[in-house]
């Protein structure tokens, strides 16, 4: 902490029209999406879900445009204090522990399904009786016999881990470096290569969604692995699809700083934008590594 | 307390806007608290109503004036409505207005952030309460929401009390980052962790467990919604799922929440004790490790909820014990409380009324909740009314009397108005009375074997019900009591002192009263090794 004749002064917005846009824009999104999905599920045909879940998409990405702009901007006017900076570190921080226990969710999920769940619907275990509603259903990991396959068709098979999910390790663990370079090139204040090694980042994870989109095709069309195949393709579009919906985000984040670094932003001290991208990063690497070991190493 | 410089001006000071949209667009810390609590208080009036319609159905057995199916809503909505909409909101409104001012911030570490946190509360509980007006009705699965009742045989409309949550989930952890980011960082110069205020330190602990639990609370809801509209099997068994599942991360968050529910309450009654004992707080450091240790419980002991779900015997076994640990540090705080009433020179203002019933009706919902915790006899009261008594325990003189002794202790800080000394004690007292006979005489009910969330029961438990709905009615209408001071209070009345109590403590009590539109714009100076 800073001692009195130290202390800067906090900036303080006064009233801004942002946060009520993202409320409407956020609140259209999910009355749309949601509406969407009803009319989805009960057949009916009508574009009033569609609709809404647009506008509040619009909404939403304008608003999110302007705010981002706009702390960009009061940086520049030199309005932020070293105090000010440390609060959004703080923040960005606490922001990438919500993640996590959003992950843990789903990996606590999978983790009891795996090891007590496939059992005792076996009847194996201190759950004896539970066997006598499908006396026929061997409990095994993967689950590539269902306990009632009239309800969930189960897969044929499932995706190993040596095939592309290895070549999507070997791709995300490398954008970690490069990411790492690019913020070694603003400490530097190397322009060219600021810029080269965000590009190589952005195109690493680009790729890694390809992979992704590729493996979700063979997983549909030729394992019968799909969300409707029983508890393992559950856990695992789930797992894997909210890790490559993090994965997108992440990517838009480092374009947008692509963006900004082409613009001459960043400096050695003034990166905070970059750097929490790059946190970001490294935590969708690290919850893909989880994945590798957790979801497809150990798991098929 | 001379030593502190009050009341700054800086160049850039300025007064809030005129009108509506000063309330829509505000950034400052009093506003957006402002904003919160009448919110909380608008949702506890609707949530009251839904309560009173089940107080009034259960006067008599028998069916009278609603359907089964419509009681299953009102049971829903009102739970949902209390925790997420009527309990959560005032604490965030109370951390708001007075969090910044115990530290001696200028406003919250992101004030844009912070009217985003409140401004997505009006359209979630708005969309969670349309629902209502649905094909299908209402959500009627009970507010723990269990698949597959909220799966497999909900309404449609699920899916948008599933959105709510989220929107819900995006709030708190947003309002949380923001107290977190607020404490660690804009503290006044000097001021460490260990001399901060107690409602300073139990919301740090509690903004901790919400960004912890919120997730996991969307990740249960968002495993419901695949289930609902793209075939999972999460909760199915038929696909290798488990229902059980549902209700371990359903609980992993649950748990956590109901301390996010008491630890500020905890925080309130540690402010307002020992300004009306005139001493300072007994066990300071007790009571700080003592929330930290109940914080790192509540992570641990989940199962608790689901004893008779049939888990292996070890498994209830190890949250049977883990789940008395609890009642050590809890034990704790409720030693230091009274031990700082001890010899002390009391007098009974409101707040302080409001805060001596919460420690000892706090106690009989933790003392009851102790009777829960035992495995083979919780198999008997388990989904019986004994746990909603133990419950609304807790929750009513424990959280909802906290928050009106937190609106009585600091009104005048806030208005620069005294409220009116004798209308609040015939409030207090009349609240007293309504929450003891409403819910005191539901634990005979339920060891007597009443079980909760029917419209209708059997002939035995007819007397004590009717009792029960009596003391409802009775607290429910007092309330309009307390809605009356509080506009009394804020329009006028007796002028308050900066410090307004003589025994009170803390940089709140140093700036004038009403507290100026921004407070600490460049930070206070302490006194010299005080709990500041």
């Amino acid at each position: 902490m800073a001692s009195d004749n130290t202390y800067e002064s906090y900036y303080v917005p006064h009233n801004s029209p942002l946060p009520i846009f993202a409320s409407l824009g956020l609140f259209l999104t999910v009355y749309g999406g949601g509406s969407l999905l009803n009319e989805m599920s009960s057949g009916a045909s009508s574009n009033f879900g569609i609709t809404v879940f647009m506008m509040g998409g619009l909404v939403m990405a304008a608003t999110l445009f302007f705010w981002f702009s706009k702390v960009i901007e009061e940086n520049h006017a030199k309005m932020y204090s070293q105090q000010m900076n440390k609060s959004f570190v703080w923040g960005m921080s606490w922001f990438i522990f919500s993640e996590v226990m959003f992950f843990a969710a789903f990996f606590g999920a999978l983790f009891y399904i795996r090891f007590w769940v496939v059992d005792w619907i076996g009847g194996v275990g201190e759950r004896g009786p539970s066997d006598m509603v499908w006396p026929d259903y061997v409990p095994q990991w993967p689950l590539l016999d269902n306990p009632n396959p009239e309800q969930f068709a189960a897969p044929d098979g499932v995706i190993g881990p040596w095939g592309l999910p290895l070549v999507n390790t070997l791709l995300l663990v490398t954008s970690s470096f490069t990411v790492t370079f690019a913020h070694h090139a603003i400490n530097h204040g190397e322009r060219k290569k600021i810029v080269g090694w965000l590009v190589a980042t952005i195109a690493l994870g680009l790729a890694f969604l390809v992979c992704q989109a590729v493996e979700y095709y063979e997983a549909y069309a030729h394992y019968g692995l799909t969300l409707n195949s029983g508890i393992f393709g559950s856990t695992f579009f789930m797992l894997t699809g909210f890790h490559g919906a993090h994965v997108t985000i992440g990517t838009i984040m480092l374009i947008v700083m692509l963006g900004r670094a082409m613009k001459g932003h960043f400096t050695k001290t003034d990166c905070f934008g970059f750097e929490a991208a790059a946190w970001y990063w490294h935590f969708v690497d690290v919850v893909w590594l989880l994945l590798f070991v957790l979801v497809y190493i150990l798991g098929t | 307390m001379s030593a502190v410089i009050e009341n700054h001006h800086d160049d850039h000071h300025h007064g809030p806007d005129k009108g509506l949209m000063r309330w829509v667009l505000t950034t400052n810390h009093k506003d957006i608290g402002t904003l919160y609590l009448w919110f909380s208080f608008m949702m506890f009036l609707v949530g009251g109503c839904m309560a009173l319609v089940i107080r009034a159905e259960l006067f008599q057995p028998g069916l009278q004036l609603v359907v089964p199916e419509f009681f299953n809503q009102m049971t829903t909505m009102h739970g949902l409505i209390m925790v997420f909409g009527a309990v959560m909101p005032a604490f965030v409104g109370l951390a708001n207005w007075l969090v910044p001012m115990m530290i001696g911030a200028p406003d919250m570490a992101l004030p844009r952030m912070n009217n985003y946190s409140f401004w997505i509360l009006p359209f979630a509980f708005g969309m969670l309460l349309s629902t209502l007006f649905m094909e299908g009705g209402a959500p009627n699965f009970g507010w723990t929401f269990y698949a597959p009742l909220s799966t497999e045989y909900a309404p449609p409309s699920v899916t948008f009390f599933i959105f709510a949550v989220h929107l819900m989930g995006i709030s708190s952890i947003m309002g949380s980052i923001n107290v977190i980011v607020t404490i660690l960082n804009l503290r006044a110069p000097g001021m460490r962790l260990m001399d901060m205020p107690l409602f300073v330190w139990t919301w740090l602990i509690t903004a901790y467990l919400l960004i912890a639990v919120m997730p996991v609370l969307a990740g249960v809801v968002t495993m419901m919604l695949m289930d609902i509209h793209f075939g999972t099997a999460f909760f199915n068994a038929g696909g290798g799922g488990d229902p059980v599942l549902f209700q371990h991360v359903f609980w992993f968050f649950g748990h956590p929440e109901v301390y996010i529910m008491i630890l500020p309450a905890f925080g309130i009654v540690s402010a307002i004790i020992p300004t009306f004992a005139r001493k300072k707080l007994f066990g300071y450091d007790s009571m700080v490790y003592a929330t930290a240790s109940i914080a790192f419980l509540s992570f641990i002991v989940w199962a608790h909820h689901m004893f008779t779900v049939g888990m292996p015997i070890a498994g209830e076994l190890y949250f049977m014990y883990a789940t008395m640990l609890i009642a050590v540090p809890t034990g704790v705080k409720v030693f230091n409380w009274v031990a700082t009433m001890w010899q002390g020179s009391m007098t009974f203002e409101t707040p302080m009324l409001f805060a001596i019933a919460f420690v000892i009706l706090f106690t009989i919902g933790g003392l009851s909740g102790l009777m829960l915790a035992i495995v083979p006899a919780d198999f008997q009261y388990h989904d019986t009314y004994f746990v909603v008594a133990h419950f609304h325990y807790v929750l009513v003189p424990g959280s909802i009397f906290s928050i009106m002794a937190a609106a009585y202790y600091w009104l005048p800080k806030w208005t620069g108005n005294m409220y009116d000394e004798t209308l609040g004690k015939t409030h207090f007292w009349l609240s007293f009375v309504g929450v003891n006979v409403t819910f005191f005489p539901q634990h005979f009910i339920g060891l007597a074997g009443m079980p909760r969330r029917y419209p209708d029961y059997a002939l035995q438990f007819a007397d004590w019900n009717m009792v029960s709905s009596v003391g409802a009615f009775l607290f429910g209408f007092s309330q309009l009591l307390f809605l009356f001071i509080v506009i009394k209070c804020i329009r006028g009345g007796k002028q308050a002192t900066d410090e307004v109590w003589d025994g009170a403590e803390g940089l709140e009590w140093t700036v004038e009263s009403p507290a100026p539109y921004h407070t600490f714009s460049t930070p206070p100076a302490l006194p010299e090794r005080s709990l500041a």
